[in-house]
Order: C-alpha cells, then sequence, then structure tokens
C-alpha cells in the first residue's frame, strides 16, 4: 500500500515539503499514514463530542418501554412524539421560550447600541479620561458575575424589578466584552474618513450612526450572535430574579423541573424532549452561522 | 498597541489638568495641534458616548461589587432585604467563621479538584484537536471545527440534564454501553468518588470547543517559514512541536488557560442540576455553597463573605498565572 499511496501523497503535498519530509524519513509513507492516523482520531474524537447530543435526540422520541429497556435499544423502533406531548402538558414551554426571546433580543439590542457607543469613543475619540474608561472596561471583563448577585438581588428587591423583563435585562444591557470588541473593530476605520466627515460639518451623533456603524456590521453580527446565546443560556440570574413560574426563562423552568422530583416524574423522555427543544434551535443558529463564531473568539483571543 | 495608548495618554492628561475646555493647555504635541478647535467638541462626544455604558456600570456592576464587600461584614439576613440599612456590622466575624465551616472548606477543596484537574485537561485536549486540525487535515475541516465546538454554544443547563441521564445507572448511555460488554456501571453521579470526575468530563467536553478555537488561530498565526526553516535543521515532529508550536503558543496558552481557570472557579449550573452538591457534598462548589447561603437560607453577609473569598483567589490566581506564563517568554 505504500509504495502506490506514496506517489499520490507527494503529488498533493507542496513539492519543497515533501522533499524534506521524505529525506529525514527515510521513506515516503509515513505522510500519508499519519493523514489516515488524524483522521481516525478525529473521527473518533468528534463521535465522543456528538454521544451525547445523539442520545438526547434519540431518547426524545422512544416510547417509555424502550428508554428503560435492557438489553438497551439504541434506535427508537417506533418513533414517538408522546414525550413532547407529556412536556408540554407539563410545562408551559411557549410561554418560557418566550420569556427568553423577549430577553436576550433586549439584551442584544441594548449591548449593540451602548457597546458600540462607547467602542467608538474608545477606538475615535479623543478626551479626558479616555484610557481611564478603557481600564475600567478591562477590569469590568476580569469581573466574575457571581460577585455582583447579593447586592444586585437585593437592588432589585427594592425597584421592585423582581420578576420582571427590567430585572432579567439590566444588569446586561451593556457588557465589557461587547465594548472591547467594538473598540478592537472601530480602530480599524481609517482616521480621514471621519476627519472628512468632520470638515463637512458632521456632528459625532451622525458619524457614528451613518458611516462608523454600517463599516463594523460583521462585528455587529459577531457581538450579536454572542450575547443573544449568552442570554439565552444565562441560569443564575434569572433563578435569582424569579420566583413567578411565568416569568421563567427556559434554562430556568428547565433546571427547576428536572431537579423537583415530583413534577418530573422520573421521566428522563420528558427531561430529554425538553433540552431537545432548548438545544436545537441554538445549534441550527449556530452551524448556520459558525464562521462568526470563531471568527469573534479569535479575534477576542487575539488582543 | 501600548505605543498607541501611550501617545493617547499624553494629550488626556494634559487635558485633565485644570480648565478643561481651555484650548491652549490641549495638544502642544505636534502634528495634532493643527486640530485644536475640535478637542472641546470630542470632550464632549466622548461623555456622553461613554455615559449610557458608565451608567449601567456603575448602578449594575461597581456599587454591587462595592455593596458586596460591604455586605461581608454585615449579618445582612432575610428581613434586611426590605431594609437593607438595618443590617449590623459585625467585623471579620462571618470571614473567621468561613475557616472553621467544614462545609465551606469542603466547597473549597471540590473547587480547587475541578480546576486542578478539569483545566489542565481541557488546555490539553483542545491543543491536541487544534494541532490534528492544523495538520493534513484540508477537506473535512471545517466540518470537524464545528462539530468540536457545538458544546460550546448549548445551554449548560439542558446540557446538565442530558449528562445526568447519559451517566444514569440503570438506563443511561454508558450504562447501555458496560452492558453490552457483559459489565455494570456504576452510578456515577450518586458516588462520592466518581461524581466530580464525572462532572470534569462534562466540563471537558463542553468547554474543549473554546481552547481548540483559540489555539487554531494561534496555530495559524504562525508564519510557514518558521516551521519550514526548521524542518531544514532536520527537527522532528516532536522537536518542532516543543521548539516551534508550544513556545509561539505560549501568548494564546495564556490566555485560554486564565478564561479556563476563570470559568472553572465559578463552576455552578453543573452541580446545580446534575447532582445538586451531592452525594455528601462531594460536589458541592463555592458557587453553589454561595448561593444556597444567599438565596436558600438568606444568610447574605455571610455568602458575601463566600463571594469575596472566591474572587479574591480568581484575582490571585489569574495574577500568578499571568506571572508564570508570561516570563518564560523572555
Amino acid at each position: 500500500m505504500s509504495a502506490t499511496s506514496a506517489p499520490g501523497a507527494v503529488s498533493t503535498a507542496p513539492s519543497k515539503k515533501s522533499g524534506d519530509t521524505g529525506r529525514q524519513n527515510g521513506g515516503k509513507q509515513p505522510r500519508s499514514l499519519k493523514r489516515v492516523l488524524v483522521y481516525v482520531l478525529l473521527s473518533l474524537g468528534l463521535l465522543i463530542m456528538s454521544a451525547p447530543f445523539l442520545w438526547m435526540a434519540l431518547s426524545a422520541f422512544k416510547t417509555t418501554n424502550e428508554l428503560t429497556a435492557s438489553p438497551p435499544v439504541w434506535i427508537p423502533t417506533e418513533w414517538t412524539l408522546d414525550n413532547f406531548r407529556n412536556l408540554l402538558d407539563k410545562l408551559d414551554l411557549p410561554l418560557y421560550f418566550m420569556n427568553s426571546v423577549i430577553v436576550a433580543v433586549l439584551v442584544t439590542v441594548s449591548n449593540l447600541v451602548f457597546c458600540s457607543m462607547l467602542g467608538y469613543a474608545l477606538a475615535k475619540l479623543r478626551f479626558a479620561g479616555r484610557n481611564k474608561i478603557f481600564g475600567l472596561v478591562l477590569g469590568a471583563l476580569m469581573v466574575p458575575g457571581n460577585l455582583m448577585l447579593l447586592p444586585l438581588f437585593v437592588l432589585m428587591s427594592k425597584m421592585g424589578l423582581i420578576d420582571s423583563y427590567a430585572g432579567l435585562v439590566l444588569p446586561f444591557a451593556a457588557g465589557a466584552f461587547g465594548v472591547f470588541l467594538m473598540r478592537q473593530f472601530m480602530q480599524s476605520i481609517p482616521d480621514e474618513l471621519l476627519e472628512a466627515a468632520r470638515m463637512d460639518g458632521a456632528g459625532e451623533w451622525y458619524i457614528f450612526w451613518r458611516i462608523v456603524m454600517p463599516l463594523v456590521k460583521p462585528a455587529l453580527a459577531t457581538l450579536s450572535i454572542f450575547t443573544f446565546l449568552g442570554s439565552w443560556n444565562n441560569f443564575v440570574w434569572p433563578l435569582i430574579a424569579t420566583n413567578d413560574p411565568d416569568k421563567y426563562t427556559l434554562p430556568v423552568a428547565l433546571a427547576t423541573f428536572a431537579t423537583d422530583p415530583n413534577k418530573a416524574g422520573g421521566s428522563n423522555g420528558m427531561l430529554m424532549a425538553g433540552s431537545f427543544l432548548i438545544v436545537l434551535p441554538v445549534l441550527v443558529v449556530f452551524i448556520a452561522l459558525q464562521r462568526h463564531f470563531t471568527q469573534g473568539i479569535a479575534t477576542a483571543g487575539m488582543k | 498597541m501600548s505605543t498607541t495608548t501611550g501617545k493617547a495618554a499624553q494629550p488626556a492628561k494634559v487635558q485633565a489638568g485644570p480648565g478643561t475646555t481651555v484650548s491652549p493647555a490641549a495638544g502642544p504635541k505636534g502634528s495634532r495641534s493643527r486640530r485644536k478647535p475640535s478637542m472641546g467638541v470630542q470632550n464632549m462626544a466622548g461623555w456622553l458616548f461613554s455615559t449610557p455604558f458608565l451608567v449601567l456600570f456603575l448602578v449594575f456592576m461597581a456599587v454591587p461589587i462595592i455593596a458586596t464587600l460591604v455586605m461581608s461584614f454585615t449579618d445582612f439576613g432575610l428581613r434586611n432585604v426590605t431594609h437593607p440599612l438595618d443590617a449590623n456590622f459585625i467585623g471579620f466575624e462571618n470571614y473567621t467563621k468561613l475557616f472553621s465551616d467544614e462545609k465551606f472548606l469542603k466547597s473549597l477543596f471540590n473547587t480547587a479538584y475541578f480546576v486542578v484537574i478539569g483545566v489542565p485537561l481541557t488546555i490539553f485536549l483542545g491543543l491536541v484537536v487544534a494541532v490534528l486540525l492544523n495538520n493534513g487535515i484540508d477537506r473535512a475541516r471545517t466540518f470537524f471545527r464545528v462539530g468540536f465546538y457545538a458544546p460550546v454554544v448549548t445551554t449548560i443547563v439542558a446540557v446538565a440534564v442530558v449528562w445526568r441521564f447519559v451517566l444514569d445507572p440503570s438506563d443511561g448511555l454508558v450504562a447501555g454501553l458496560f452492558s453490552e460488554v457483559g459489565l455494570t456501571a456504576p452510578d456515577f453521579l450518586g458516588s462520592e468518588k466518581l461524581a466530580m470526575p464525572s462532572m470534569i468530563a462534562m466540563a471537558v467536553w463542553r468547554n474543549l470547543g473554546t481552547v481548540m478555537v483559540l489555539f487554531i488561530a494561534g496555530l495559524q498565526a504562525i508564519p510557514t517559514e518558521v516551521r519550514e526553516a526548521a524542518r531544514l535543521d532536520g527537527a522532528n515532529i516532536w522537536q518542532e512541536f516543543k521548539g516551534i508550536t508550544v513556545p509561539l503558543l505560549r501568548p494564546t496558552l495564556l490566555y485560554a488557560t486564565v478564561i479556563t481557570t476563570i470559568g472553572y472557579l465559578n463552576v455552578f449550573e453543573e452541580p446545580f442540576v446534575m447532582t445538586q452538591g451531592g452525594p455528601s457534598d462531594s460536589t458541592l462548589t463555592v458557587s453553589l455553597n454561595m448561593y444556597r447561603e444567599g438565596f436558600n437560607f438568606f444568610h447574605m453577609g455571610y455568602a458575601s463573605a463566600m463571594a469575596y473569598v472566591l474572587f479574591v483567589v480568581i484575582m490571585g490566581i489569574t495574577v500568578l498565572q499571568l506571572r508564570l506564563l508570561k516570563d518564560n517568554t523572555k
């Protein structure tokens, strides 16, 4: 095998590289062998990574008999929607879904506006105190959210915002990560462009909305995805800031259901159906927009 | 980056002096002085653009950070939620109590266990996957990258519910695999010894993707010329990895380690959903302990002290990591 496959491997690889590898290894087969090994290892890893998702998806459609069968039934022989029906009887999922969407949309919009505003000021405006504010933003990036929970709860109780959308949105309305991301992107806008607009008598607000914002659309897309997802997946604060079950977000509703033995009734089928409904939209959006995710992380990490 | 902030710092400092709007004080540094007239406008605009963030930051972050510190020196309880100012100062009592509280010490130990095993595993496996994806894979690269990254974006509560079922001793995925080969699976989450390792496995599974993406970006930033030069000098794969990849990835390694460590030190959702801290507190983490003390028992002063201890630990470890990993690059 090595003799026949080696020439193929050499011809696809850049000529100088393959020459070097060939020389030091005394033969040419390691390159293609290595490639096969890499694919095998990665496929194995991917199988392990996706196993819990597959298990969740398959289990959600199993009957109670097949869920508890031993030896286990891997692929359901009769697909059923009973788990979803039973779950919807017990949990008002459309309501929690709406709560999650409303909170996530509000958080995302306010982050897009406020983080971009400060990002623009930090990147393109020279004003007294700018560096201090940037230091503040960097400091805020490091503070763990759990540190603020207790007084935030007291504050929200005093303001009467427990069980309200405002209470769920306000603490996340302008994140330091967003400011940082927008500043990094806006720095690459040429100063000459803004100077020219200023010469023409444009105000800073006009420049910001009409010139800068359209230029940073990719960054805005990245920020929206991350903020929306962060809010969608957020758990601790909604858990604390809601007492009324009608105000629960999806994760809070699922966690409360899953940890209350009376409600779940020990039905793993229902829980898998619930997880499936929460995870599926996120996965679909992620796969559709995956480029933005990896770019966003890499950008934030490199700077 | 350091040069630009340095330059910007000079005019800013000059302006911060008496009479911010008086232009003669501003911009004495050469080329920029031409734009003197617009400086005042930018000062105003700068602050106006900063205001929304600053107000939100002040009310929902700065004040609560200080308030947590103040609360940690009081006996803040349930009745103080409506009357915060009635709480009594009790000095360092909460803190001294913490360090003789066996439950807290156990949660501190559990969190350390989670971090010390979980972070290196996550970093190592993330690096391995990134290196594999960067070596000879071109066709299916996006496919693999999406697959390894997918757990990162999914809702942690839902994922924890799924893992609880995956590890279920009678009907779970792992139990099923065990029974296929004629073995009986242990009760992972019901065992004091296995519950924490199970949770670490889940955390590694969920966070490996973030580390992988960071490392892929870092690997791609290494110029191919450097690698080729090493190969010309006769370096083998391992030597190339050790001598080129790892040193040049150090900034990425630093960043990945710091963010993973901070995330793991705050671990909360996994034990909350999967074990509720059990069995016999073997998966009780500091964050979960704090949540219970604060919001189940309303010992809010005491919980605030916990929050600060955790915060100080996080800051200390972050600074330490920055030192350790940075000095080596010199």
